[in-house]
């Protein structure tokens, strides 16, 4: 494994006490496997990315990286390790800082990891500009001066120009439109192919995990609650959950109206008693109210954490 | 190549405020006028090279009464124009280096705060504190006192009373700057804290620092010279609030020695606000000009 975690808990403390964003996750991502990890907004993805790439301090559990634990580590031995995995953002206007020209965004990364000469860095900075499908002229521009999708693609190479293993991709094209998000998911299926690279991608829509991933996690209120291939899950979904996840997509060849998932997602600071998913859950049962249902493996690669899922 | 990168590094944001600065007519004024300010106290040892607190003239000579003294005499026979003009050296001098020192200071301090947050924020939002609940001026007095009153320890404790806005500012900037992806991005890069304020940070914060330094150059000119006008500065030097002070039992009889004076401070300091202002318009992202 590239990347494990182990019982990872994140933690923030807020005025009415902790809150427990991401809650014991376990997980694991292979050498050049993508992995998706799907949930609804505020269920703890990109706070557990962010814990991940220790950009937030974990409260509990292990983060390991090619073996390493990357939480115990010092600032200085993190330094390598950070060269070697990376981090797409959501927003392309919030993630390139405005004041420096492209060019500067992505010579920055090889002049802190004191990569090539002046020559050698202007020439890995042009290659990777032509791999995401930007021209060089592109270079001495700012970054308000491309569209959306343009800056996605900036990101993309600077996520990409230390030539990373993993690249934890949040959301990366969740504030795109339609017509760009299939060329941004292309440029990074794309890529992975050309580099090597493995995903773990985080988003909230399906169709963007199933187009991407060879595995699937389902996350609920800072839990994984689901784990499977990518086609066993779309095939026979086990959690009620992930259900609902997928019969809230539109699909036209279904006539009939997507049954929403009833209420809201509970706050993270109050998470209820026995199974989380409980007062949602269209199965729940006494038991459920209860007690909280164990992650198990009920067929072979394919865990669940519910009382109620039969293989 | 890198070099020119570095260089232009605000420069997208710089042009288009540049031109929205030069589009407001009040700006132009105020610049002009600073300008005319600053040349004439530049210039003061080739216009007047001789001492201005040295007696040239018969007391009392009204403006306008002897045309080599076109601004009069004092009551000592000192020639006011050639005060006014060294004076403004000692003004813009003292407004310049007390806002550098200033806010410099206010930066660290404030960008430590704000970036690292924690108990680091929490101690020095202390010490901002404590310079806050004094009364400003009653500290810069203090403060004159106790040292030697020359031109530098004036600056020094100016810079004093006035660093804890900065920091106030520079740490509220950092805290919501801080949050934001590119600096995540740069964090999750290996970049160092030094570089990620510096280089990160800071080019995004300068815009309201800019515009607070210009208002802090008019404060700082008018703590200087109130200073003076108590006779708690360098008595060794002429400034506009010495001029004021030392005229001012003679209001009835030679008003025109504390308002000559009094009408350079109004302008200069006016000069200085409006730039701020336009400053604060041309800098401001949601002013109409930017994006």
């Amino acid at each position: 494994m590239l990347l494990e975690t182990h019982d990872l808990h994140v933690r923030f403390s807020t005025q009415n006490g902790a809150l427990h964003a991401v809650d014991g996750v376990s997980l694991g991502v292979g050498r050049g496997e993508s992995v998706g990890l799907v949930g609804e907004s505020g269920c703890g993805k990109s706070t557990l990315a962010k814990a991940v790439l220790r950009l937030l301090p974990v409260a509990a559990g292990r983060v390991l990286f090619d073996g390493q634990d990357v939480g115990t580590l010092s600032a200085r031995d993190l330094q390598p390790l950070r060269r070697r995995m990376q981090i797409v953002f959501q927003d392309p206007f919030g993630s390139l800082n405005p004041r420096h020209t492209v060019e500067s965004i992505l010579t920055a990364p090889l002049v802190v990891h004191g990569l090539g000469d002046r020559q050698e860095r202007r020439r890995r900075v042009e290659e990777i500009v032509g791999q995401v499908g930007l021209s060089s002229s592109a270079l001495s521009r700012y970054p308000h001066e491309f569209s959306g999708g343009q800056r996605q693609r900036i990101g993309i190479a600077r996520a990409l120009i230390l030539k990373p293993d993993l690249v934890i991709c949040d959301e990366p094209v969740s504030a795109l439109d339609l017509s760009i998000q299939a060329q941004i998911l292309n440029l990074l299926v794309g890529m992975k192919r050309a580099l090597g690279l493995s995903y773990l991608f985080i988003s909230h829509d399906l169709s963007v995990v199933r187009f991407i991933s060879d595995r699937v996690l389902v996350m609920y209120l800072g839990r994984i609650v689901e784990s499977a291939a990518g086609d066993d899950l779309w095939q026979a979904p086990l959690h009620p959950y992930t259900r609902a996840l997928m019969q809230a997509v539109p699909d036209p060849a279904r006539r009939r109206q997507a049954p929403a998932l009833s209420g809201d997602l509970p706050s993270p600071e109050n998470v209820p008693p026995g199974c989380r998913f409980h007062p949602r859950c269209p199965l729940a049962t006494e038991i459920c109210r209860r007690q909280d249902p164990a992650f198990r493996e009920l067929r072979p690669q394919h865990a669940v954490a519910c009382h109620h899922a039969e293989a | 190549m890198a070099a020119t990168v570095e260089t232009s590094g605000i420069a997208p944001v710089g042009r288009r405020a540049l031109r929205a600065f030069l589009r407001n007519p009040t700006a132009i004024v105020g610049s002009l006028f600073l300008a005319f300010v600053a040349m004439l106290s530049l210039m003061a040892p080739w216009l007047y090279p001789e001492d201005p607190l040295s007696m040239v003239a018969r007391p009392f000579l009204w403006p306008g009464q002897n045309p080599a003294f076109p601004l009069g005499t004092d009551s000592l026979g000192r020639d006011v124009t050639a005060g006014l003009v060294w004076g403004g050296r000692i003004s813009l001098a003292v407004g310049l280096a007390a806002t550098c020192l200033g806010v410099s200071f206010g930066i660290v301090v404030g960008s430590t705060a704000g970036y690292f947050g924690g108990r680091i924020d929490n101690l020095l939002v202390r010490l901002i504190e404590i310079f806050q609940t004094l009364p400003s001026f009653l500290l810069l007095v203090v403060l004159v006192a106790i040292a030697q009153p020359t031109i530098e320890t004036v600056t020094f404790a100016i810079a004093i009373v006035t660093w804890p806005t900065v920091a106030r500012l520079v740490r509220a900037e950092f805290r919501t700057l801080r949050e934001r992806d590119f600096v995540t991005a740069a964090r999750a890069l290996g970049f160092g804290h030094i570089r990620i304020v510096m280089l990160e940070i800071l080019p995004n914060a300068l815009p309201p620092i800019i515009v607070t330094a210009s208002v802090l150059v008019a404060t700082a000119i008018l703590m200087e010279s109130a200073l003076s006008f108590l006779g708690l500065s360098d008595p060794n030097l002429v400034s506009w609030g010495s001029m004021i002070g030392s005229s001012r039992e003679l209001l009835r009889s030679a008003w025109y020695l504390s308002a000559i004076p009094g009408i350079a401070i109004v302008c200069t300091v006016l000069s200085i606000n409006l730039i701020g202002d336009a400053l604060n318009d041309a800098l401001n992202p949601r002013s109409p000009g930017i994006e």
